[in-house]
């Protein structure tokens, strides 16, 4: 989507319009009621930054916004502050991804202020994965914070302009914020209530755990909607290609939070391709989802198959012949209107 | 252990009254206790909760204690220490994400948030961020003089 106060140099933010909280462009697309489509990247077990470029290339024109993760899984990578902080300034939207894990209430706060002043538009704060579950399960978890008090902690900071300490910030982040949350986890019937308490404690917009089982989603959409709870917060909802019936298995057993009903693994064991079937099922996932009422768009987990995000979004349709941003997209701009 | 934690959650009602009804005794020793000092009567206190809320819901003594809200589950038995509701890992069948042998903390509070029937969950009230300084300190003091902080104040 472009916006007629595009700016022209690359890595620059567009201006703050009156009623929204941040520069980026995240927060523009979904409160101009566009389908949002937000995509995970891959962040690389290098130092080399054209890998994180290329990597971001995959998504050039088929994603609003790239998630930067933090660690994920609890195991070692680029971190997500440096990730965002090569890419912010090539233009591209980012939402940083914080996690509790590793980091306590002083590291965070100082993350999120150079996050900002990098260009980062959005965070997303999370808990995060025990360490128990990554590649260095002897570290020390940290979890000086939850989500929750993460939220209230960051929205602080920009709306009330001081830390968690009270000292005052001379120069607020101006960020959108986001939160995780899992429509699958146990206990179920209290889940349309946590996200109503992440709402309340800041969360401007939610990215769901992968959607596999679209009749609970449906059950918990419609309790959302009795609350109101989505006019309040914007919901993209997780969805992923799978590569074979044996690593949904695996998945769905090793991954924490991760919820495979058995006729999806069915369907993938009786196809012929497994892996196009994976990305079939993520197709008909997304359009499926786009109809229900109250959600607001699809983030895009596609673990090892990111080459296919472009192809996800554009045969679920999901753009509706919306253009997106890709870099270079200000040239086009007509400088006359700017 | 876990079987004390998971009766004191189903009779978190009663609990909760007889947890409150402690707090308002105490509060009316305000003045005994502020001649003899909190600090002195600090340890002994704590020793007491450490005997009473450790037999019946592993309390972990952070020194300001939330269980009101949770139904009488002690959030810190959570390994992620989480305070205000459950992680995204919780297991199918509502175990720990990180001890597959120990009830999720938060499905047990939610349970005896259920139990409360209070008009409103207590669970949804957003807690701050843990104070690391006043682990291993008397919760039931710090409510005391919480209280009469906030009588001081009005
Ligand atoms: S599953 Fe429950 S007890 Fe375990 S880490 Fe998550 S919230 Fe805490």
């Amino acid at each position: 989507m472009k916006f007629d106060d595009e700016p022209l140099v690359p890595g620059e933010n567009l201006p703050v319009r009156p009623g929204h909280d941040s520069p980026g462009r995240l927060e523009r697309v979904l409160r101009a009621g566009a389908f949002v489509v937000t995509a995970e990247i891959a962040p690389p077990d290098s130092a080399d930054p054209e890998e994180v470029y290329a990597r971001a290339a995959l998504f050039d024109g088929y994603v609003d916004a790239i998630n930067a993760t933090d660690g994920s899984g609890a195991h070692c990578h680029m971190s997500s502050v440096g990730m965002c902080s090569l890419l912010t300034r090539r233009g591209y939207a980012m939402v940083m991804q914080v996690s509790a894990r590793d980091r306590n209430r002083i590291a965070i706060q100082g993350d999120v202020l150079g996050a900002s002043a990098m260009g980062v538009s959005s965070i997303l704060c999370l808990t995060g994965d025990s360490v128990g579950v990554g590649d260095h399960p002897e570290a020390k978890p940290v979890f000086d914070l939850d989500c929750m008090s993460m939220l209230n902690m960051v929205r602080d900071m920009r709306d009330k302009e001081h830390f968690l300490s009270g000292r005052k910030i001379t120069s607020p982040p101006r960020v959108f914020l986001g939160a995780a949350a899992n429509p699958f986890g146990p206990p179920l019937d209290y889940r349309p209530l946590r996200l109503a308490k992440k709402v309340a404690a800041g969360a401007q917009f939610v990215q769901t755990q992968y959607c596999f089982d679209i009749e609970i989603f449906r059950n918990y959409m419609s309790v959302i909607r009795d609350m109101g709870i989505h006019e309040k917060v914007f919901m993209l909802v997780g969805v992923g290609p799978l590569a074979s019936a044996k690593s949904a298995e695996w998945i769905r057993s090793n991954v924490p939070g991760v919820h495979i009903p058995d006729h999806i693994i069915r369907r993938l064991a009786g196809a012929d391709n497994q892996k196009d079937e994976g990305v079939n099922v993520c197709v008909d996932m997304t359009q499926q989802i786009k109809e229900i009422e109250g959600v607001h768009g699809v983030h895009i987990m596609a673990f090892k198959q990111e080459h296919r995000v472009a192809e996800i979004v554009t045969r679920s349709g999901v753009l509706a012949g919306r253009e997106l941003w890709r870099p270079g997209i200000a040239r086009d701009v007509d400088p006359a209107t700017h | 252990m876990h079987r004390m934690r998971r009766w004191s959650v189903r009779n978190a009602r009663w609990l909760k009254k007889l947890y409150h009804g402690i707090e308002n005794a105490l509060t009316l020793c305000h003045p005994l206790f502020e001649r003899v000092g909190y600090q002195r009567l600090d340890k002994s206190f704590l020793a007491i909760e450490k005997v009473t809320k450790g037999l019946l819901i592993d309390s972990q003594s952070c020194g300001q204690c939330i269980v009101g809200f949770t139904g009488l589950s002690c959030p810190m038995n959570c390994p992620k220490t989480m305070r205000n509701g459950p992680c995204g890992g919780v297991r199918a069948d509502g175990k720990c994400e990180v001890k597959p042998e120990m009830d999720c903390v938060w499905v047990m509070a939610w349970e005896g948030n259920q139990q409360l029937g209070e008009k409103e969950y207590p669970i949804q009230f957003v807690q701050p961020a843990l104070n690391n300084q006043l682990i291993g300190t008397s919760a039931w003091l710090r409510e005391v003089r919480n209280r009469k902080a906030v009588d001081n104040e009005i």
